[in-house]
Parts: C-alpha cells; structure tokens; sequence
C-alpha cells in the first residue's frame, strides 16, 4: 500500500498567525545540564535583504547527546524537561534569537560519532516548501571528520560552521542565494 | 546504531520546485546551488513529539475563541493524518491558519481591504488522536487578492502545518475547496506538477460528518513521508 504525499505549500506572508502562539525561543529550560550558547542571525535574500517573515526551527540531541524520542536506542541520559525543540521568528530586521545549550554528539551513518550540530528547517514566504540545514559549532575538533559535513564541498562547509562573536553569542546567518548561498540539503 | 531507518525521497513531480517563478517570490529565494544530498541519521529521523496536553480543546474550535461568534459560514474540517504507508500518524501536532470570512488576515501586513473580524483570530491547533484522526471546527476563509500578478486572486485556503514523528515528516500544506474557479490560476496550487498530487490538496465535501442544521462538513486526509519496509518486514517476504 503506498499513499500519495501530500505536497508541500508555503507558509506565505502571515507566518506568524499560524507559528507565533507556540514560538519556543528558548529551548532549554532552567536546570538542563550543557553549555549554555545564544545563536543568533540573519535571513538574506538573493539582494542581500534582510527577509522579516521566516521562521526557523530547530530539533537537537541534549548535552549528553541523546533525542528526547523513542527511536534514539542509544544508552545515553535523558532529562525530562528537555524536548529539544526550538522555533523562532524573523523579526522585522529580518533578526533572529535563539537560546539553548549545546548539543552532544550522536551516532553518525557511518558507526563513528557526529559532531554537535542542530538540525534546521526554514520556512518563509516564497518557498514552496521548506529548507533543511544544519548548524555546527564554531572551534570543535570533531568537525573535521563529520561524516555530513565531509559531504559538503569544501569551500561552502564554513555556511554551516556558526562563529563566535565578541559577545560571545555565536552568529549564525541564512544566505538563500548569492556567493555565500547557505548549503541546503536534501534527504 | 548506524542503521536508522529511513524515510522514503517523494515520488517525482509530487512535490513543487524552490524556484517557480509564477509565484514570485521564489525568484530571491530560491536556492540556487544544488542540494546537498545526505542520509537520514538519527538527528533527521527523530523530532518533537507532542501530546493532547500542548493543546486545550478551544484550540480546534476557531469559532469559540472570543466573546461572541464570528461571521461566516460555519464549516467542520476533518480527517486522517497517515504516512505513505497507510499508517496512523497518532499524537502529532497541527497547526493551522486562515484568513477570515471576508479573506482578511489578522496581521499587520495584510493591507487588504476587508473587514477583520474582533471575534476571529483564524488559529487553531489540535494533536490527532491513537488513530490518526483530526477535527477542526472553524468558518470558512474567504478568497482574497494578492499583489502576484495583475488581478491575482488567492483561493479560499487554510495553511496546515504538521509535526509527524521525525523532522524529516515535517511539512507545511495548504487545503483548499472542492469547485473552486481560482485554483487553476493560482501558482501556488499550480506548483505542484503532479496532477493527482496537486488535486488531493483540495478537500473534499463531507455528507457524513456536516452538521444537520449547523454547520458544512469538509475532509482533508494527509500524507506524511512513510518508511520502507522494516528489515524484519523484508525478511519475512523473501519466504
């Protein structure tokens, strides 16, 4: 038996109507164990403008490196209190914020570790359906050999890669075109 | 642990390109770069999971949300939210968005001149039930234009988004209404280059569930990204 997929649509402009009421820009609540990291961001468009009606999810493993869900067997320590879920609205700079704490790594395709990332999806007016990408973490020593990254040509993996700035939130920009265009993937 | 299972690639032409140009913002924001093909791993194949808990029972009735009633024709939206497989997708979040009855948006950016309506917010969520079912109880959009093209006229719709068991079921649809004279010139519905795939988006009209006396009944199924096989499932076909 094989049922036909629903096609994806945009989300259009009002967004917000729909995403706001279950924003969740702050993932990890009080007493969750890891490091504790701001990212933060913008959404360019293929003129470099700033897009003020995206939003951006995230899902990630907690700082032990374990999903909060039934298909993650690995023997690893789960909290409670931690979903690992994030939702963020573009704001009308086109800004976005997002608090939570650094994942752990999980088990990678190939048997080996995955360095700490947190998976992405974008949805916005003028996506049809919407993107998937990843962030990684600036300075980690288990980026080299990510089985994922290794797949992304070289001279484009440093869009996945956020830097840290002064403040020390890590900044983490969305080119959807251009010569910095952010990679995308499909799977 | 480096055997997940997978959820299966869509089947050609089901679902819309990034850049169409018709619809015209995809123009900027349409990646240009291919796509970087990667396999699903426990990160993609895992997601949020919700329970009836994360919602209250107002949150599917989009017509009980304010003091009084809004205005509009009344209309009962249900179904079924499976995987391709014809699997339940049980306690799964959606999320869904309208305009009013007269096709004005609550949001600021809706410059359309229609009248809102102080008793319709036009969100609604629900979590489907063990089986997969879901029930909305709301009033039904009305078409509105759009700024696309010259006289272009979006048809009545509402925005549905879907958490299914993994982040890789994730998807953002939109239902629209049997007969409607504007689906073939919108590009949004006509991104879809499927035919069959592009007509399930329109809903059904629903005799059985329509309210004597009340209210319109509509159905919408959904299919979420399903699996292939189970490798204990393969085993037991070679035989």
């Amino acid at each position: 038996m094989s049922l036909l997929l629903t096609a994806a649509q945009t989300v259009g402009p009002f967004v917000s109507i729909g995403f706001e009421k279950a924003a969740v820009p702050d993932v990890a609540p009080a007493g969750v164990a890891g490091e504790r990291v701001v990212i933060a961001g913008k959404i360019f468009d293929g003129d470099g403008q700033p897009v003020t009606d995206a939003v951006i999810e995230t899902w990630q493993a907690n700082s032990y490196g374990k999903y909060a869900h039934p298909d993650d067997a690995q023997e690893k320590l789960l909290e409670e209190s931690f979903r690992g879920f994030g939702r963020v609205l573009a704001d009308a700079q086109g800004g976005f914020r997002l608090a939570t704490i650094k994942p752990g790594a999980v088990a990678g395709p190939d048997g080996k570790e995955q360095a700490p990332h947190i998976t992405v999806v974008i949805f916005m007016r003028g996506l049809l359906k919407h993107l998937m990408t990843r962030i990684y973490f600036p300075d980690d020593a288990a980026n080299v050999a990510d089985a994922v990254l290794n797949l992304v040509p070289a001279a484009r993996r440093s869009t996945l890669v956020a830097t840290k700035a002064a403040d020390g939130t890590l900044q983490w920009n969305v080119h959807l075109q251009g010569p910095k265009e952010t990679v995308f993937f499909d799977y | 642990m480096s055997n997940v299972n997978p959820y299966r690639k869509s089947y050609f032409n089901t679902q819309p390109d990034y850049l169409y140009p018709a619809y015209r913002s995809t123009v900027k924001r349409a990646p240009m770069q291919p796509l970087v093909q990667m396999p699903q791993t426990l990160s993609e194949i895992t997601g949020p999971l919700f329970t009836a808990r994360d919602v209250t029972e107002a949150d599917s009735d989009l017509t009980v949300q304010h003091a009084g009633e809004p205005l509009g024709e009344r209309m009962i939206v249900s179904g079924r939210l499976l995987d391709e497989g014809g699997k339940p997708v049980p306690h799964a979040l959606m999320e869904m968005w309208q305009a009013n009855a007269s096709g004005r948006y609550r949001h600021l950016v809706d410059s359309h001149d229609a009248p809102l309506d102080p008793n319709f917010t036009g969100f609604g969520r629900v979590v489907t039930d063990a089986q997969g079912n879901y029930r909305f109880k709301t009033i039904k959009p009305g078409a509105y234009p759009w700024r696309n093209h010259f006289n272009a006229w979006r048809p009545a719709h509402l925005h549905f988004s879907l958490f299914g068991q993994g982040f890789a079921q994730r998807l953002v649809t939109q239902m629209y209404f049997p007969g409607d004279p504007l689906l073939d010139f919108d590009p949004m519905y006509m991104s879809v280059p499927d035919d069959k795939a592009r007509s399930r988006l329109v809903s059904s009209f629903d005799w059985e569930n329509t309210l004597p006396e009340y209210a319109i009944a509509y159905r919408f199924d959904i299919i979420l990204r399903g699996r292939d096989a189970t490798p204990m499932e393969k085993k037991e076909q070679k035989k």
